[in-house]
């Protein structure tokens, strides 16, 4: 009986197969009427993991990824061209709304550039107060970034830990000048107003009590066996990719690419302070992590160098109420939370420039991604976009 | 009171009809006892998961929040039922009382105390295994017919962690069950007359209930095995086309299979409703909170894991079960076999 039934079941397939007119499948094998097909799905723009309106079309085999193709432009602003229609004042509060989690930092990149231009003397206690605000702008963007990545890999109560101590730097920033999230704090010849008489104080307790805080944070996520597997060898990025990406920032840092702005090119009051570079060699997901969290302990001793010594003086230097940069091209770069951020003016003497380009970090970080999310699953895409830290406006800009 | 009710109702009626109408009462005071229970317990873990995350949790509905999820349950009652346009509109609709049926089922069996159990079968434990499985295949329709490819991939992933974790509580289980030597729920509460299985088993029966645990975390699809509805990579799985009172049904179902999970453990690890050391013996009825107080104390447990681990990914939750879970289950059994034959266990 048993014999019969294998006798036929060539047979029956064949017929199967002309019935379905389907000439190149071979009748030998039964696995050929279940073929495994590629999908595509597309995860954003309203996806909870892209953290913004990004679109990631994915070419997925079950669960295994084999493209990811990024879609952009869904909050795209044309903040470049509408540069080129405002004044140098007007600019600075355009470059809050592209990372708007490092803000301070954007900020300062344009005003150091047309600072530059009128080869402006910028006084010692304004440089000071601008490297202490860009620290604690890094510090609450990482805060952010660690509450998420734990969200992202399924630790929900990570987010809440982070925003408590993110909440203690939007305070003292609110309480400087008068904003949380888009700050505008510098202009074109120093600071808007002169730091509060609290500043130096509650700074001095944030810093304490943050001490406290990043071992829990090492305790709660790091040394998790679950999370360190999720994320130990996932996304790996060699040195050769990283520079080839033109990736920068901690993404960079993980893989091992030396390419720190602050150590660099030091700008403000960063050539007065020391601090270490945090460096892995690994390049997968979790030395982008660590890389980051190492990244908070090096913020906070930079804070504590400065902040018992700003030295008096004016917050402010008179700038014309119209700014005109002579003719010519300006560049600054700064390092903000996520990396390389780029000024670069061209000027024609008038008071708007004749063309403006950012460079932004996102973009060339999310450059990266399907070079190495190929191959890895679903959630391994997930902790890999959370440890790019992509800030979606400051990739469409 | 039970017994005065059964009395009047077969003085009253024919035999026949009295005892359909007495199976109805029954199930009706199940029903309501365990929707109450579900929002009950919705209510508790929105309360855990805020003292967990520094937050004060629903405070504003009822006394301190207490009628929060009565709210909700109303609001999720009184909206629109949406759905996609091809769906597979039969098992659409059929997929979420697959999975609540399943998941109200499964109470029938529990020793509340001595008294209170609304059948007992000789296969209990097998009931309970068998009736918690079909819940599955409630997912697994919802995730297919609702056309949704985020919900399909949740969907197959419940379909596999059912399967590979399904071994691990039915093993887990076995394990006791060779202390008690019988399937029926009232026969394993009278074995641990002499000290709770836990205690009767010791290291084996330690071994067990971890085991049990973990797979029953993943079994009821909570975090950190929340594969199925992984909101940061699915949005939300297989009920992500689901709304109002169907999505409703998914989310109560999961609440009640948590409990039923636990109450499972109660029953076969601690010894259901008996009391420590029976400090209560004399007073029965407490039974009932013993047996309600230790499925409580595990359910803390289950969502102590959910707010603080992140979540596995698909290869290792298998990995997890098939490499070590499973080999740990089965050598257990047999060093549980040994114990039980060489009469080693501890009794009271």
């Amino acid at each position: 009986m048993a014999l019969r039934e294998k006798n036929n079941k060539p047979n029956s397939l064949k017929t199967n197969n002309l019935e379905l007119g389907t000439q190149n499948m071979k009748p030998e094998t039964i696995n050929s009427n279940f073929k495994s097909e590629e999908y595509q799905i597309n995860m954003g723009p309203q996806h909870p993991a892209t953290h913004g309106v990004l679109n990631l079309l994915l070419t997925i085999d079950g669960e295994t990824i084999k493209k990811v193709e990024p879609d952009l432009g869904y909050i795209h602003r044309s903040i470049e061209k509408m540069c080129e229609r405002d004044s140098y004042q007007q600019i600075v509060h355009l470059t809050d709304r592209m990372d708007y989690l490092s803000s301070n930092i954007n900020n300062e990149a344009v005003c150091l550039a047309v600072e530059n231009a009128l080869e402006l003397e910028i006084p010692e206690r304004v440089k000071v107060i601008r490297t202490i605000i860009g620290e604690l702008t890094r510090i609450s963007s990482h805060c952010l970034w660690w509450g998420v990545m734990g969200m992202d890999v399924g630790a929900l109560s990570t987010f809440f830990y982070g925003f408590r101590d993110r909440e203690m730097l939007n305070d003292i920033f609110e309480e400087t000048c008068g904003a949380r999230l888009t700050m505008n704090y510098n202009v074109p010849g120093g600071l808007m107003l002169d730091i509060h008489p609290n500043f130096v104080k509650r700074v001095k307790k944030f810093v304490t009590h943050f001490k406290t805080k990043i071992p829990e944070y090492d305790r709660l996520l790091t040394e998790n066996v679950i999370f360190q597997k999720r994320t130990k060898g996932v996304g790996v990025l060699s040195k050769e990719d990283a520079i080839s990406f033109g990736v920068s920032g901690p993404v960079a840092r993980a893989s091992g690419y030396s390419c720190d702005v602050r150590k660099y090119h030091p700008y403000s009051a960063l050539d007065k302070v020391t601090f270490n570079e945090s460096l892995k060699t690994e390049g997968d997901t979790f030395a982008r992590y660590q890389v980051r969290i190492q990244e908070l302990w090096e913020s906070l001793s930079i804070v504590e160098q400065l902040i018992d010594n700003i030295p008096e003086g004016e917050y402010r230097v008179k700038t014309n109420a119209v700014i005109k940069l002579p003719k010519g091209e300006f560049f600054q770069k700064v390092e903000t939370a996520r990396g390389e951020f780029c000024v670069y003016i061209i000027s024609t003497g008038t008071k708007s420039p004749y063309r403006l380009k950012f460079r932004s970090p996102g973009f060339s970080n999310l450059s990266v991604l399907n070079h190495i999310a190929v191959g890895g699953k679903i959630g391994d895409l997930v902790a890999i976009l959370a440890t790019l830290d992509l800030v979606i406006p400051d990739i469409d800009r | 009171m039970i017994e005065t009710i059964h009395n009047w109702l077969y003085s009253t009626m024919p035999q026949g009809v009295a005892s359909i109408v007495e199976m109805i009462l029954i199930a009706l005071a199940y029903l309501g006892f365990f929707a109450i229970a579900g929002l009950f317990l919705v209510l508790m873990e929105r309360k855990v998961a805020a003292w967990f995350q520094l937050r004060i949790g629903p405070n504003r509905v009822g006394f301190y929040g207490s009628l929060q999820t009565m709210a909700d349950a109303l609001k999720l009652l009184s909206k629109e039922l949406t759905g996609t346009a091809k769906a597979d509109k039969f098992l659409y609709n059929l997929a979420p009382y697959f999975v609540i049926i399943s998941a109200l089922m499964g109470l029938a069996v529990f020793p509340f105390t001595k008294d209170i159990q609304a059948f007992d079968i000789n296969i209990g434990i097998f009931f309970l295994i068998a009736i918690s499985s079909i819940g599955v295949i409630g997912i697994l329709l919802g995730g297919w017919a609702s056309n949704n490819k985020f919900a399909l991939i949740g969907a197959m992933r419940s379909g596999v962690q059912a399967i590979s974790y399904e071994l691990s509580i039915g093993l887990s289980l076995l394990t006791m069950i060779l202390i008690t030597g019988s399937l029926q729920l009232s026969e394993i509460v009278e074995v641990q007359k002499n000290g709770w299985l836990i205690i009767q088993g010791h290291i084996p029966a330690i071994i067990a209930f971890m085991i049990y645990m973990i797979a029953g975390t993943a079994e009821t699809n909570r975090a950190p095995f929340d594969m199925v509805e992984a909101e940061s990579e699915l949005g939300a799985g297989f009920h992500t086309e689901y709304s109002g009172m169907k999505f409703a049904y998914f989310f109560l179902a999961e609440f009640i299979n948590m409990f039923i999970i636990a109450a499972i453990a109660t029953t076969v690890f601690f010894g259901a409703w008996l009391s420590p050391f029976g400090i209560t013996e004399s007073i029965p009825w407490l039974g009932v909170f013993w047996f309600l107080g230790k499925t409580l104390v595990l359910i803390f447990l289950m969502m102590w894991f959910r707010w603080t681990f992140p979540r596995l990914r698909i290869d290792q939750l298998l990995t997890l079960e098939w490499k070590y879970l499973l080999p740990i289950n089965l050598v257990n059994i047999v060093i549980m076999a040994l114990i039980v034959w060489l009469n080693l266990t501890i009794k009271f």
